[in-house]
């Protein structure tokens, strides 16, 4: 009888324990998420309501031209950003992997940007990139009268800015990730290579990182969804200015539904967003998922 | 049956203490002032309610221009716990007087007399259907531009230009001085209130009236409205590279520490100049920006006043648009604002030389007939149009690709759709 009970206790305990949360991750991710796609079909302005529209915020949306533009700068961002902190995330791991000296201090550097919020690195890359304050300024006091560095302040380049500081932030991570990766090889996998002929380079090209997949594979997801959602460091950086040539679609959906009292249309953008973001990490990850058994 | 017992004098003791608190009404008010001046001067009113035995809960909500109070406010309103009063303007007014949820000030309007004490443009934009639901707390004059007139003495500039014809000359011969001629913060809605002045001093009120209000496409499509973006455009050639997305406040020093020579901006930039020390006439100048010497745009702020329920509530908050519209009121928080009341014939002794020409000129263009609300500040169309115009002309300030037959096309285009 006791014995039974246990067992019976200990079956459902942990279905008991889990369940609080659960349910409030279904109410609170999948139940807003429905909300969000109930209201974009509405007539939603100032406060939500519930007169059904159809599709007319959709139609509405893709006629904006700041919506599009919006898009656009997702695009060079999250190409940007996330090419670009790899890349020398990637390089920055290859070198501290070579048994340098004092390579925890470098780390520590290296990593540093991360523990800052957004805001703080938008608004010190505000004031560096802005040119009467800060490099543009610096260098020509420096004598080079010339020197011109005016991009956040270029309708066209302002966005590169934005992947600018976006990069700083990053890339420590992306070190420390790939560092990580590197680290949990066998050394004698290089020295075997090695033993074949093949210079440092092509060990790194061809055996090393092929085997850092599962590292590429996190990496890209952590920064692809941190990129769709950037939203702080444009705001510090350049509020979506000028014009609202920075303007990303997270940036849309605020400036939509809490500002200009239009929330059926920023439901709209942000049921966008979610399409966007489904529509990169599905394929994805199903892949990988699915391929992983086979691997082993 | 012992239960029963125990709720039944739980309930009345909480009946008691609830009475007792209850017959002194609340007024709690959401508002975004938070700024040192600006709260201070609040304290007149929590000062007038609880001269009256009422108690006074402040709601304040800083951030985003008001943006983080708003979605405060909706979610009260939408759990039907609305503060008694709220910090709204302009035609958002309207808007939230559709929903049914602001309370009627008809009885106190009339005892008080509230029609012949505000203009009649203020007055309207109080009311929803003809009936009271809001109170202006002040005037904030939008069109300005506030000079250094030392970097004008220095640059042999006379006196600050009076239209856009004589801005120009004058901008050139301070930008030779090497001074910066317009002082400028790239801002989205720094960009739309200077394009609102320069639309202001080329077509005049009624023009302004036609285009920005009305949003007549006839008046949007003119060679009026071609002219007035084409001055916009040329302005820009006066202000520093580092301009796009400064502060207002920051742009405002610029002028002080006589590093420019001139700014474009309402009356709120004038605190800033008073809070330096600087005296007006002597170390700035404040003078109706070039063009609108006979204009007015004006930007009122008011409370909103929400229904309420409860006798004592009501009351309380009768007594809180009554301390509103009084003259004590109007005339302290003013003074710390910049602004000037939104009563009419009230005694400016106390006030700057720049509040007293605004204050001169709001009677005098209310008289004639010529106030126009601003539109770079909530007080002419809804939020969403404001921002969809907004959104055009800070893209034509700063990307040179647009062209200005293109703006006019999405100006009129922006403007009929959401109709």
């Amino acid at each position: 009888m006791t014995l039974n009970m246990t067992n019976r206790a200990e079956a459902w305990l942990p279905k008991l324990v889990l369940a609080p949360a659960v349910v409030l991750g279904f109410s609170f991710i999948y139940g807003f998420m429905i909300w969000n796609g109930v209201l974009s079909l509405s007539a939603s302005r100032m406060l939500p309501n519930y007169e059904f529209v159809g599709l007319a915020q959709y139609a509405r949306l893709w006629e904006m031209d700041r919506w599009w533009v919006a898009l656009r700068n997702l695009l060079i961002f999250g190409v940007g950003y996330v090419g670009g902190a790899m890349l020398i995330g990637v390089f920055l791991a290859i070198l501290l992997d070579q048994k340098i000296r004092a390579e925890g201090a470098l780390r520590t550097i290296y990593l540093y940007p991360m523990a800052l919020s957004f805001i703080v690195t938008g608004t010190a890359w505000k004031w560096i990139l802005n040119p009467s304050l800060g490099l543009e300024k610096l260098v020509r006091d420096w004598g080079w009268t010339n020197f011109s560095f005016d991009w956040l302040v270029q309708t066209d380049t302002a966005i590169y800015c934005v992947v600018i500081a976006g990069i700083w932030q990053s890339a420590g991570f992306a070190m420390a990730l790939f560092l990580a990766g590197l680290r949990g090889f066998d050394d004698n996998i290089i020295k075997a290579a090695q033993m074949d002929g093949a210079s440092l380079p092509r060990i790194y090209w061809r055996v090393i990182l092929p085997m850092l997949r599962p590292v590429v594979f996190s990496t890209l997801m952590v920064l692809s969804h941190l990129a769709i959602k950037s939203f702080d460091l444009v705001m510090a950086l350049t509020a979506g200015g000028p014009g609202y040539a920075t303007d990303v679609p997270a940036t849309f959906m605020y400036a939509m539904s809490f500002t200009r009292g239009q929330i059926g249309l920023g439901a709209a953008s942000a049921t966008m967003m979610l399409a966007t973001v489904a529509a990169i990490v599905v394929p994805y990850l199903y892949s990988e998922l699915r391929s992983k058994p086979h691997d082993r | 049956m012992m239960m029963n017992k125990v709720r039944v004098t739980v309930v009345a003791a909480v009946a008691a203490l609830v009475c007792t608190i209850a017959a002194a009404g609340e007024v709690e008010v959401l508002h975004y002032w938070t700024s040192g001046g600006e709260a201070k001067s609040l304290d007149v009113l929590k000062r007038a309610i609880e001269a009256r035995g009422h108690r006074w809960k402040d709601f304040a909500v800083a951030g985003g221009g008001g943006d983080s109070a708003m979605s405060v406010l909706k979610s009260r309103v939408l759990a039907g716990n609305p503060p008694a009063a709220a910090q709204i303007k302009g035609p958002t007014i309207q808007e939230w007087a559709q929903l049914g949820v602001l309370a009627n000030l008809d009885t106190l309007a009339q005892y008080e007399r509230w029609d012949s004490l505000l203009p009649k443009v203020v007055a309207d934009a109080m009311k929803y259907h003809g009936t009271y639901v809001a109170a202006p707390v002040n005037v904030h004059r939008v069109n300005w531009i506030w000079a250094n007139p030392e970097v004008l003495r220095r640059a042999g500039v006379t006196e600050v230009p009076r239209t856009w014809e004589e801005f120009f000359p004058a901008a050139e011969r301070i930008a030779a001085a090497g001074f910066i001629p317009l002082a400028h913060g790239g801002q989205n809605w720094q960009d739309f209130t200077v394009f609102e002045d320069v639309v202001l001093g080329t077509g005049g009120a009624a023009f302004y009236q036609q285009a920005l209000v009305d949003l007549s496409p006839t008046a949007l499509n003119s060679e009026t409205m071609r002219a007035s973006l084409e001055t916009f455009r040329r302005l820009k050639r006066y202000t520093d590279p580092g301009s796009p997305g400064r502060d207002w406040n920051l742009t405002t020093a610029m002028v002080m520490d006589g590093r420019a020579a001139f700014q474009l901006m309402g009356d709120w930039a004038k605190g800033e100049f008073l809070a330096a020390g600087k005296v007006p006439g002597k170390d700035f100048l404040c003078v109706p920006a070039p063009g609108t010497a006979s204009a007015f745009t004006y930007n009122v702020d008011s409370f909103a006043m929400f229904r309420l329920k409860g006798v004592e509530a009501q009351k309380a908050q009768g007594y809180l648009a009554s301390a509103v519209m009084g003259q004590e009121f109007q005339e302290a928080f003013n003074l710390a604002k910049g602004s000037i009341p939104a009563r009419l014939n009230m005694k400016m002794d106390k006030f700057d030389a720049c509040a007293k020409t605004s204050a001169r000129d709001f009677a005098a263009t209310a008289k004639a007939g010529r106030l126009v609300p601003s539109i770079a500040h909530g007080m002419a169309v809804s939020p969403a149009l404001e921002g969809a115009i907004k959104d055009i002309v800070s893209q034509y300030w700063n990307d040179d690709r647009f062209t200005t037959a293109a703006a006019m096309r999405a100006l009129v285009e922006a403007t009929q759709k959401k109709r």
